[in-house]
Protein backbone atom coordinates (compact mmCIF):
# COMPACT_ATOMS: atom_id res chain seq x y z
CA UNK A 1 0.00 0.00 0.00
CA UNK A 2 2.91 2.49 0.84
CA UNK A 3 4.42 1.89 -2.05
CA UNK A 4 1.29 2.15 -4.29
CA UNK A 5 0.77 5.77 -2.46
CA UNK A 6 4.23 6.53 -3.52
CA UNK A 7 4.20 5.64 -7.47
CA UNK A 8 0.87 7.18 -7.32
CA UNK A 9 2.64 10.65 -6.47
CA UNK A 10 5.22 10.00 -8.50
CA UNK A 11 2.55 9.20 -11.31
CA UNK A 12 0.67 12.59 -10.70
CA UNK A 13 3.95 14.64 -10.72
CA UNK A 14 4.96 13.27 -13.95
CA UNK A 15 1.77 13.89 -15.04
CA UNK A 16 1.97 17.94 -14.24
CA UNK A 17 5.54 17.74 -15.27
CA UNK A 18 4.24 16.27 -18.71
CA UNK A 19 1.31 19.09 -19.03
CA UNK A 20 3.26 21.93 -18.48
CA UNK A 21 5.71 20.48 -21.00
CA UNK A 22 3.26 20.55 -23.61
CA UNK A 23 1.76 24.02 -22.66
CA UNK A 24 5.43 24.71 -22.59
CA UNK A 25 5.48 23.86 -26.45
CA UNK A 26 1.97 24.65 -27.63
CA UNK A 27 3.06 27.85 -26.68
CA UNK A 28 0.40 29.02 -24.20
CA UNK A 29 2.57 32.29 -24.27
CA UNK A 30 5.49 33.38 -25.74
CA UNK A 31 6.22 34.07 -21.71
CA UNK A 32 5.73 30.62 -20.82
CA UNK A 33 8.27 27.80 -21.07
CA UNK A 34 8.81 24.34 -21.01
CA UNK A 35 9.27 22.49 -18.55
CA UNK A 36 12.43 20.86 -19.62
CA UNK A 37 14.09 24.39 -20.33
CA UNK A 38 13.08 25.58 -16.97
CA UNK A 39 14.76 22.60 -15.93
CA UNK A 40 17.76 23.07 -17.98
CA UNK A 41 17.87 26.79 -16.36
CA UNK A 42 17.43 25.48 -12.42
CA UNK A 43 20.23 23.35 -13.34
CA UNK A 44 22.71 25.88 -14.61
CA UNK A 45 21.57 28.18 -11.67
CA UNK A 46 22.20 25.68 -9.34
CA UNK A 47 25.77 25.11 -11.45
CA UNK A 48 26.81 28.50 -11.43
CA UNK A 49 25.83 28.77 -7.56
CA UNK A 50 23.19 31.57 -8.37
CA UNK A 51 20.42 29.25 -6.65
CA UNK A 52 22.50 28.96 -3.37
CA UNK A 53 23.10 32.46 -2.86
CA UNK A 54 19.50 33.23 -3.56
CA UNK A 55 18.37 30.96 -1.22
CA UNK A 56 21.12 31.49 1.49
CA UNK A 57 19.15 35.24 1.61
CA UNK A 58 15.48 33.84 1.12
CA UNK A 59 15.90 31.51 3.64
CA UNK A 60 16.79 33.99 6.43
CA UNK A 61 13.37 35.93 6.76
CA UNK A 62 11.51 32.74 5.93
CA UNK A 63 13.02 30.56 8.33
CA UNK A 64 13.06 33.66 11.35
CA UNK A 65 9.54 34.11 10.27
CA UNK A 66 8.14 30.65 10.57
CA UNK A 67 10.12 29.54 13.84
CA UNK A 68 8.25 32.62 15.12
CA UNK A 69 5.14 32.22 13.92
CA UNK A 70 5.19 28.46 15.07
CA UNK A 71 6.29 29.26 18.18
CA UNK A 72 4.12 32.52 19.15
CA UNK A 73 1.87 31.10 17.33
CA UNK A 74 1.20 27.81 18.81
CA UNK A 75 1.46 29.61 22.72
CA UNK A 76 -0.95 32.66 22.14
CA UNK A 77 -3.44 29.84 20.52
CA UNK A 78 -3.22 27.43 23.18
CA UNK A 79 -3.91 30.92 25.70
CA UNK A 80 -6.34 31.84 23.54
CA UNK A 81 -8.39 28.61 23.23
CA UNK A 82 -7.87 27.80 26.82
CA UNK A 83 -9.13 31.03 28.66
CA UNK A 84 -12.01 33.20 27.33
CA UNK A 85 -10.52 35.90 28.09
CA UNK A 86 -7.48 35.88 26.00
CA UNK A 87 -9.84 35.04 23.48
CA UNK A 88 -11.44 38.21 23.25
CA UNK A 89 -8.56 40.05 23.54
CA UNK A 90 -6.48 38.30 21.11
CA UNK A 91 -9.12 36.82 18.23
CA UNK A 92 -9.92 39.82 16.67
CA UNK A 93 -6.57 40.61 15.97
CA UNK A 94 -5.18 37.52 14.16
CA UNK A 95 -9.09 37.56 12.59
CA UNK A 96 -7.93 40.77 10.77
CA UNK A 97 -4.65 39.91 9.93
CA UNK A 98 -5.80 37.30 8.09
CA UNK A 99 -7.77 38.73 6.59
CA UNK A 100 -5.93 42.06 6.12
CA UNK A 101 -4.53 42.68 2.08
CA UNK A 102 -1.07 42.59 2.78
CA UNK A 103 0.40 43.57 -0.12
CA UNK A 104 -1.53 46.83 0.11
CA UNK A 105 0.03 47.20 3.85
CA UNK A 106 3.55 46.34 2.57
CA UNK A 107 4.47 49.97 2.16
CA UNK A 108 3.23 51.04 5.67
CA UNK A 109 5.34 48.03 6.92
CA UNK A 110 8.41 49.64 5.24
CA UNK A 111 7.19 52.88 6.35
CA UNK A 112 7.77 51.78 10.05
CA UNK A 113 10.37 48.88 9.88
CA UNK A 114 12.46 49.83 6.60
CA UNK A 115 13.47 48.00 4.09
CA UNK A 116 15.88 45.23 5.90
CA UNK A 117 15.04 42.06 7.62
CA UNK A 118 12.28 43.31 10.32
CA UNK A 119 10.47 44.30 7.43
CA UNK A 120 10.31 40.63 5.91
CA UNK A 121 10.32 39.24 8.12
CA UNK A 122 7.18 40.88 9.69
CA UNK A 123 5.18 40.09 6.22
CA UNK A 124 6.18 35.80 6.82
CA UNK A 125 4.65 36.49 9.90
CA UNK A 126 1.75 38.21 9.34
CA UNK A 127 1.17 35.35 6.54
CA UNK A 128 2.09 32.40 8.64
CA UNK A 129 0.72 33.32 12.38
CA UNK A 130 -2.78 33.76 11.53
CA UNK A 131 -3.41 30.29 10.49
CA UNK A 132 -1.44 29.05 13.14
CA UNK A 133 -3.17 30.68 16.01
CA UNK A 134 -6.82 29.99 14.65
CA UNK A 135 -6.25 26.50 14.35
CA UNK A 136 -4.50 25.99 17.63
CA UNK A 137 -7.00 27.29 19.42
CA UNK A 138 -9.87 25.85 17.75
CA UNK A 139 -8.36 22.35 18.39
CA UNK A 140 -8.05 23.23 21.82
CA UNK A 141 -11.70 24.69 22.63
CA UNK A 142 -13.01 21.46 20.62
CA UNK A 143 -10.97 19.21 23.29
CA UNK A 144 -13.48 16.15 23.86
CA UNK A 145 -15.22 16.80 26.91
CA UNK A 146 -15.12 13.24 28.40
CA UNK A 147 -11.23 12.91 27.99
CA UNK A 148 -10.42 16.31 30.03
CA UNK A 149 -13.30 14.70 32.93
CA UNK A 150 -10.89 11.41 32.31
CA UNK A 151 -7.71 13.35 32.96
CA UNK A 152 -9.44 15.29 36.35
CA UNK A 153 -11.05 12.07 37.79
CA UNK A 154 -7.82 10.71 37.78
CA UNK A 155 -6.13 13.30 39.92
CA UNK A 156 -4.38 15.40 36.69
CA UNK A 157 -2.93 18.54 37.91
CA UNK A 158 -4.03 21.80 35.64
CA UNK A 159 -0.76 21.25 33.98
CA UNK A 160 -0.80 17.86 33.63
CA UNK A 161 -4.23 18.09 32.05
CA UNK A 162 -3.03 20.93 28.98
CA UNK A 163 0.64 19.05 29.05
CA UNK A 164 -0.82 15.20 28.72
CA UNK A 165 -4.45 15.48 27.07
CA UNK A 166 -4.94 19.00 25.60
CA UNK A 167 -1.87 19.33 23.32
CA UNK A 168 -1.98 15.87 22.17
CA UNK A 169 -5.45 15.66 21.58
CA UNK A 170 -5.51 18.83 19.74
CA UNK A 171 -2.12 18.26 17.82
CA UNK A 172 -3.43 16.95 14.57
CA UNK A 173 -5.47 20.09 14.13
CA UNK A 174 -2.41 21.91 15.50
CA UNK A 175 -0.28 20.21 13.10
CA UNK A 176 -2.57 21.17 9.92
CA UNK A 177 -2.53 25.21 11.17
CA UNK A 178 1.32 24.52 10.88
CA UNK A 179 1.28 23.14 7.69
CA UNK A 180 -1.22 25.65 6.24
CA UNK A 181 0.97 28.65 8.26
CA UNK A 182 4.36 27.55 6.70
CA UNK A 183 3.25 27.33 3.46
CA UNK A 184 1.50 31.01 4.15
CA UNK A 185 5.14 31.65 4.97
CA UNK A 186 6.86 30.89 1.92
CA UNK A 187 4.50 32.43 0.23
CA UNK A 188 5.09 35.58 2.42
CA UNK A 189 8.80 35.41 1.80
CA UNK A 190 8.30 35.55 -1.74
CA UNK A 191 6.42 38.43 -1.62
CA UNK A 192 8.17 40.40 0.44
CA UNK A 193 11.14 39.74 -1.81
CA UNK A 194 9.42 40.93 -4.38
CA UNK A 195 7.36 43.60 -2.44
CA UNK A 196 10.22 45.06 -0.72
CA UNK A 197 13.68 44.74 -2.33
CA UNK A 198 14.35 42.36 -4.87
CA UNK A 199 16.63 39.96 -2.61
CA UNK A 200 17.09 36.00 -3.10
CA UNK A 201 15.01 33.76 -5.06
CA UNK A 202 12.49 37.18 -5.17
CA UNK A 203 15.37 38.94 -7.27
CA UNK A 204 15.97 36.27 -9.69
CA UNK A 205 12.34 36.31 -10.10
CA UNK A 206 12.11 40.08 -10.97
CA UNK A 207 15.74 40.35 -13.10
CA UNK A 208 14.60 36.83 -15.29
CA UNK A 209 11.72 38.59 -15.67
CA UNK A 210 12.57 42.20 -16.75
CA UNK A 211 15.47 40.71 -19.12
CA UNK A 212 12.71 37.83 -20.53
CA UNK A 213 14.59 35.28 -19.61
CA UNK A 214 11.30 33.01 -18.53
CA UNK A 215 12.98 29.47 -18.13
CA UNK A 216 15.04 30.79 -15.38
CA UNK A 217 12.14 33.06 -14.05
CA UNK A 218 9.82 29.52 -13.48
CA UNK A 219 13.13 27.47 -12.32
CA UNK A 220 13.02 29.93 -9.19
CA UNK A 221 9.48 29.22 -9.05
CA UNK A 222 9.67 26.08 -9.26
CA UNK A 223 12.69 25.43 -6.76
CA UNK A 224 10.36 27.45 -4.11
CA UNK A 225 7.71 24.98 -4.54
CA UNK A 226 9.47 22.14 -4.37
CA UNK A 227 11.43 23.04 -1.35
CA UNK A 228 7.84 23.92 0.85
CA UNK A 229 6.52 20.46 -0.30
CA UNK A 230 9.61 19.02 0.98
CA UNK A 231 9.32 20.58 4.39
CA UNK A 232 5.69 20.06 4.57
CA UNK A 233 6.57 15.85 3.96
CA UNK A 234 9.40 16.74 6.94
CA UNK A 235 6.88 18.28 8.87
CA UNK A 236 4.59 15.30 8.78
CA UNK A 237 6.70 12.85 9.44
CA UNK A 238 7.77 14.76 12.63
CA UNK A 239 4.20 14.54 13.58
CA UNK A 240 3.81 10.69 13.31
CA UNK A 241 6.95 10.32 15.34
CA UNK A 242 5.57 12.45 17.72
CA UNK A 243 1.68 11.34 18.16
CA UNK A 244 1.78 7.92 16.96
CA UNK A 245 -1.76 6.65 17.87
CA UNK A 246 -2.86 9.77 16.27
CA UNK A 247 -3.53 8.70 12.28
CA UNK A 248 -6.87 7.22 13.00
CA UNK A 249 -8.50 9.89 15.46
CA UNK A 250 -10.75 9.05 18.36
CA UNK A 251 -12.24 5.90 19.04
CA UNK A 252 -14.91 7.70 21.16
CA UNK A 253 -16.26 9.19 17.79
CA UNK B 1 -44.34 -6.13 46.00
CA UNK B 2 -42.68 -7.38 49.08
CA UNK B 3 -38.28 -6.69 47.93
CA UNK B 4 -39.75 -2.78 47.16
CA UNK B 5 -39.91 -1.39 50.84
CA UNK B 6 -40.45 2.51 51.16
CA UNK B 7 -37.50 5.08 50.58
CA UNK B 8 -37.36 6.82 54.03
CA UNK B 9 -37.61 3.35 55.88
CA UNK B 10 -35.17 1.52 53.71
CA UNK B 11 -32.54 4.33 54.01
CA UNK B 12 -32.34 4.69 57.56
CA UNK B 13 -32.21 0.50 58.34
CA UNK B 14 -29.11 -0.18 56.63
CA UNK B 15 -27.41 -2.91 58.55
CA UNK B 16 -24.70 -2.44 55.96
CA UNK B 17 -21.76 0.45 56.68
CA UNK B 18 -22.16 2.97 54.23
CA UNK B 19 -18.99 3.95 52.00
CA UNK B 20 -21.15 6.81 50.15
CA UNK B 21 -23.31 9.25 50.96
CA UNK B 22 -25.37 12.31 49.39
CA UNK B 23 -26.90 14.37 51.52
CA UNK B 24 -29.61 16.79 50.43
CA UNK B 25 -27.99 17.70 46.87
CA UNK B 26 -28.81 20.39 44.68
CA UNK B 27 -27.53 21.11 41.68
CA UNK B 28 -28.77 24.25 39.17
CA UNK B 29 -27.39 25.23 36.14
CA UNK B 30 -28.57 28.77 36.06
CA UNK B 31 -32.92 28.30 36.41
CA UNK B 32 -32.83 24.49 35.50
CA UNK B 33 -33.01 22.33 38.43
CA UNK B 34 -30.63 19.66 37.61
CA UNK B 35 -31.28 17.86 40.96
CA UNK B 36 -33.11 18.74 44.11
CA UNK B 37 -32.60 18.27 47.26
CA UNK B 38 -31.38 14.56 46.64
CA UNK B 39 -30.36 11.57 49.51
CA UNK B 40 -28.87 8.61 48.97
CA UNK B 41 -26.81 6.03 50.98
CA UNK B 42 -24.46 3.35 48.96
CA UNK B 43 -23.58 0.47 51.26
CA UNK B 44 -19.93 -0.82 51.38
CA UNK B 45 -19.20 -3.38 49.02
CA UNK B 46 -22.34 -3.62 46.93
CA UNK B 47 -23.37 -2.40 44.00
CA UNK B 48 -26.11 0.08 43.38
CA UNK B 49 -27.77 1.37 40.34
CA UNK B 50 -28.77 4.40 39.47
CA UNK B 51 -31.76 3.94 37.15
CA UNK B 52 -34.27 6.44 35.25
CA UNK B 53 -35.46 7.90 32.44
CA UNK B 54 -33.23 11.08 30.62
CA UNK B 55 -33.32 13.98 31.72
CA UNK B 56 -33.36 12.55 35.87
CA UNK B 57 -30.06 13.64 36.54
CA UNK B 58 -28.37 10.56 37.23
CA UNK B 59 -24.95 11.62 35.52
CA UNK B 60 -25.25 14.55 37.02
CA UNK B 61 -25.23 12.80 40.19
CA UNK B 62 -22.43 10.70 39.24
CA UNK B 63 -20.41 13.45 38.43
CA UNK B 64 -20.87 14.87 41.76
CA UNK B 65 -20.19 11.94 43.86
CA UNK B 66 -17.00 11.93 41.43
CA UNK B 67 -16.03 15.25 42.02
CA UNK B 68 -15.81 16.56 38.64
CA UNK B 69 -19.15 18.77 39.21
CA UNK B 70 -19.80 20.86 41.96
CA UNK B 71 -23.15 20.66 43.79
CA UNK B 72 -24.94 23.84 44.30
CA UNK B 73 -26.05 22.69 48.07
CA UNK B 74 -25.47 19.63 49.89
CA UNK B 75 -22.67 17.17 50.93
CA UNK B 76 -21.09 14.10 49.58
CA UNK B 77 -19.40 11.98 52.17
CA UNK B 78 -16.86 9.30 50.66
CA UNK B 79 -15.80 7.16 53.78
CA UNK B 80 -16.80 9.50 55.98
CA UNK B 81 -14.85 12.39 54.21
CA UNK B 82 -16.64 15.38 52.70
CA UNK B 83 -16.08 15.21 48.62
CA UNK B 84 -14.50 18.88 47.21
CA UNK B 85 -13.28 17.38 43.86
CA UNK B 86 -11.79 14.15 42.50
CA UNK B 87 -9.92 11.90 44.64
CA UNK B 88 -7.71 8.19 45.44
CA UNK B 89 -11.12 7.15 46.90
CA UNK B 90 -12.75 7.06 42.89
CA UNK B 91 -12.20 6.28 40.32
CA UNK B 92 -14.47 6.78 36.62
CA UNK B 93 -15.26 4.84 34.31
CA UNK B 94 -16.95 6.38 31.01
CA UNK B 95 -19.57 5.74 28.53
CA UNK B 96 -17.42 6.84 25.55
CA UNK B 97 -14.46 5.02 26.78
CA UNK B 98 -12.37 9.09 27.20
CA UNK B 99 -9.24 6.75 25.85
CA UNK B 100 -6.29 8.52 24.77
CA UNK B 101 -5.98 7.86 20.95
CA UNK B 102 -2.30 8.54 20.83
CA UNK B 103 -1.37 6.43 23.66
CA UNK B 104 -1.09 2.66 24.15
CA UNK B 105 -3.45 0.34 25.92
CA UNK B 106 -0.67 -0.16 28.57
CA UNK B 107 0.15 3.94 28.80
CA UNK B 108 -4.14 4.13 28.86
CA UNK B 109 -4.19 1.96 31.74
CA UNK B 110 -1.35 3.38 33.79
CA UNK B 111 -2.65 7.05 33.32
CA UNK B 112 -3.90 7.26 36.63
CA UNK B 113 -1.34 5.33 38.58
CA UNK B 114 1.29 7.93 36.45
CA UNK B 115 -0.78 11.51 37.95
CA UNK B 116 -0.07 9.61 41.31
CA UNK B 117 2.97 9.83 41.11
CA UNK B 118 3.71 6.40 40.88
CA UNK B 119 7.34 5.28 39.57
CA UNK B 120 7.36 4.13 35.90
CA UNK B 121 8.38 0.25 36.37
CA UNK B 122 5.95 -0.12 39.35
CA UNK B 123 2.73 1.43 37.03
CA UNK B 124 3.49 -0.56 34.25
CA UNK B 125 3.43 -3.98 36.26
CA UNK B 126 0.11 -2.92 38.20
CA UNK B 127 -0.99 -2.57 34.82
CA UNK B 128 -0.03 -5.18 33.03
CA UNK B 129 -1.64 -7.22 35.99
CA UNK B 130 -4.91 -5.49 35.56
CA UNK B 131 -4.81 -5.76 31.70
CA UNK B 132 -4.66 -9.56 32.10
CA UNK B 133 -7.29 -9.62 34.79
CA UNK B 134 -9.54 -8.29 32.13
CA UNK B 135 -8.31 -10.31 29.37
CA UNK B 136 -6.45 -7.75 27.20
CA UNK B 137 -3.23 -9.79 27.47
CA UNK B 138 -1.06 -9.41 24.15
CA UNK B 139 -2.33 -5.99 23.71
CA UNK B 140 -0.51 -3.98 25.74
CA UNK B 141 1.35 -2.16 23.10
CA UNK B 142 -1.73 -1.88 20.90
CA UNK B 143 -3.49 1.41 20.21
CA UNK B 144 -7.19 2.08 21.07
CA UNK B 145 -8.18 2.51 17.66
CA UNK B 146 -6.97 -1.01 16.80
CA UNK B 147 -9.26 -2.72 19.34
CA UNK B 148 -12.68 -3.48 18.77
CA UNK B 149 -15.46 -1.21 21.79
CA UNK B 150 -15.94 -3.61 23.63
CA UNK B 151 -12.17 -4.28 24.27
CA UNK B 152 -11.57 -0.25 24.60
CA UNK B 153 -14.45 -0.54 27.59
CA UNK B 154 -11.96 -3.30 29.02
CA UNK B 155 -9.09 -0.55 28.86
CA UNK B 156 -11.20 2.26 30.96
CA UNK B 157 -12.21 -0.27 33.45
CA UNK B 158 -8.49 -1.74 33.89
CA UNK B 159 -7.21 1.95 34.02
CA UNK B 160 -10.12 2.16 36.94
CA UNK B 161 -8.84 -0.79 38.47
CA UNK B 162 -5.66 -0.25 37.82
CA UNK B 163 -5.83 2.47 40.56
CA UNK B 164 -7.42 0.59 43.72
CA UNK B 165 -10.19 2.94 44.38
CA UNK B 166 -12.32 1.91 46.90
CA UNK B 167 -15.98 3.30 44.88
CA UNK B 168 -15.82 2.53 41.06
CA UNK B 169 -17.97 5.00 39.59
CA UNK B 170 -19.89 3.37 36.43
CA UNK B 171 -21.38 6.03 33.60
CA UNK B 172 -23.28 3.85 31.24
CA UNK B 173 -20.20 2.22 30.81
CA UNK B 174 -22.12 -0.37 28.53
CA UNK B 175 -24.13 1.17 26.55
CA UNK B 176 -21.72 1.83 24.07
CA UNK B 177 -20.88 -2.15 23.04
CA UNK B 178 -23.05 -4.25 21.33
CA UNK B 179 -25.50 -6.82 22.87
CA UNK B 180 -23.35 -9.72 22.86
CA UNK B 181 -20.41 -8.25 24.50
CA UNK B 182 -22.64 -6.36 26.81
CA UNK B 183 -23.48 -9.56 28.63
CA UNK B 184 -20.48 -10.81 29.07
CA UNK B 185 -19.65 -7.59 31.16
CA UNK B 186 -22.53 -8.48 33.05
CA UNK B 187 -21.75 -11.53 34.35
CA UNK B 188 -17.70 -10.08 34.73
CA UNK B 189 -19.15 -7.55 36.62
CA UNK B 190 -21.31 -9.69 38.87
CA UNK B 191 -17.63 -11.72 39.33
CA UNK B 192 -15.83 -7.96 39.91
CA UNK B 193 -18.53 -7.41 42.74
CA UNK B 194 -18.13 -10.58 44.30
CA UNK B 195 -14.12 -10.78 44.38
CA UNK B 196 -12.97 -7.15 45.02
CA UNK B 197 -14.26 -5.58 47.89
CA UNK B 198 -15.27 -1.95 46.46
CA UNK B 199 -18.10 -0.23 46.21
CA UNK B 200 -19.46 -0.10 42.90
CA UNK B 201 -22.06 3.15 41.51
CA UNK B 202 -23.62 1.91 38.32
CA UNK B 203 -25.55 4.44 35.79
CA UNK B 204 -27.49 2.47 33.71
CA UNK B 205 -30.83 3.34 31.26
CA UNK B 206 -31.18 -0.47 30.76
CA UNK B 207 -34.03 -1.93 33.41
CA UNK B 208 -32.85 -5.26 33.08
CA UNK B 209 -29.19 -4.66 33.42
CA UNK B 210 -30.02 -2.38 36.59
CA UNK B 211 -31.81 -5.21 38.05
CA UNK B 212 -29.09 -7.89 36.48
CA UNK B 213 -26.10 -6.02 38.69
CA UNK B 214 -27.35 -4.57 41.20
CA UNK B 215 -27.92 -5.17 44.88
CA UNK B 216 -29.68 -2.14 45.17
CA UNK B 217 -31.02 -0.03 42.62
CA UNK B 218 -32.08 3.57 42.95
CA UNK B 219 -35.26 4.72 40.64
CA UNK B 220 -34.70 8.60 39.93
CA UNK B 221 -37.38 10.72 38.67
CA UNK B 222 -37.44 13.68 37.30
CA UNK B 223 -38.78 16.85 37.07
CA UNK B 224 -38.33 17.90 39.50
CA UNK B 225 -35.13 15.36 40.22
CA UNK B 226 -35.76 12.76 43.40
CA UNK B 227 -35.43 9.44 44.58
CA UNK B 228 -38.91 7.98 44.05
CA UNK B 229 -37.77 4.07 45.38
CA UNK B 230 -35.03 2.02 46.36
CA UNK B 231 -35.03 -1.83 45.15
CA UNK B 232 -33.44 -4.34 46.70
CA UNK B 233 -33.52 -8.17 45.21
CA UNK B 234 -33.84 -10.03 47.72
CA UNK B 235 -31.66 -13.51 46.28
CA UNK B 236 -31.91 -14.85 42.73
CA UNK B 237 -28.23 -13.83 42.41
CA UNK B 238 -27.01 -16.58 44.65
CA UNK B 239 -28.70 -19.71 42.27
CA UNK B 240 -25.98 -18.62 39.29
CA UNK B 241 -25.58 -16.15 36.79
CA UNK B 242 -27.79 -18.49 34.23
CA UNK B 243 -30.32 -18.59 35.94
CA UNK B 244 -30.83 -15.14 36.96
CA UNK B 245 -33.04 -13.90 33.93
CA UNK B 246 -35.43 -16.59 34.64
CA UNK B 247 -35.69 -16.15 37.97
CA UNK B 248 -39.75 -15.34 39.28
CA UNK B 249 -38.32 -12.32 41.46
CA UNK B 250 -36.07 -10.96 38.97
CA UNK B 251 -39.42 -10.52 36.23
CA UNK B 252 -41.31 -9.19 38.96
CA UNK B 253 -38.92 -6.33 39.25
CA UNK B 254 -38.50 -5.01 35.55
CA UNK B 255 -41.82 -5.46 35.43
CA UNK B 256 -42.61 -3.46 38.37
CA UNK B 257 -39.93 -0.75 37.34
CA UNK B 258 -41.13 -0.60 33.87
CA UNK B 259 -44.56 0.05 35.11
CA UNK B 260 -43.17 3.19 37.53
CA UNK B 261 -41.31 4.44 34.74
CA UNK B 262 -43.29 4.01 31.76
CA UNK B 263 -45.38 7.03 32.17
CA UNK B 264 -42.28 9.53 32.54
CA UNK B 265 -41.09 8.56 28.92
CA UNK B 266 -41.81 10.34 25.87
Amino acid sequence: MQNRAFILKLFSAFALCFAWEIAGRVPVSYAFPTFLESMSALMQMTADGRLFEAYAETLRPLIIGIAISAVVGIIVGLWVGLSQFFDWLFSPIFIVMQAAPLAALIPLLVLAYGIGLTSKVIVVCIMAMPVIVLNTSGAVKNTPESLKEMGISFLASRLSVISRIIIPAASPVIFAGLRLGISAGFIGAILAELKITPTGVGDIITYSRSIADYPSMYAAIFSIIVLSVLFLNLLDKVETLLFKGNERGYVSD
Amino acid sequence: MSQIKNVDEDLQNLEKPIAVSVDNISKNYGNVEALKDMSLKFPKGELTSLLGPSGCGKTTLLKIIAGLLEPSAGTVMVNNKRVTGPGTDRAFVFQDFALMPWASVLKNVSFGLEMRGVEKTEREGIAQNYIKEVGLQGFENSFPHELSGGMRQRVGLARALAVDADVLLMDEPFSAVDEQTRRKFQEDLLQLVESKNKTFIFVTHSIEEAVYVSDQIAILLPRPSRVSKIIRPSNFRAKGVDAIRRDSEYLDIVDDIWTSLRSYVE
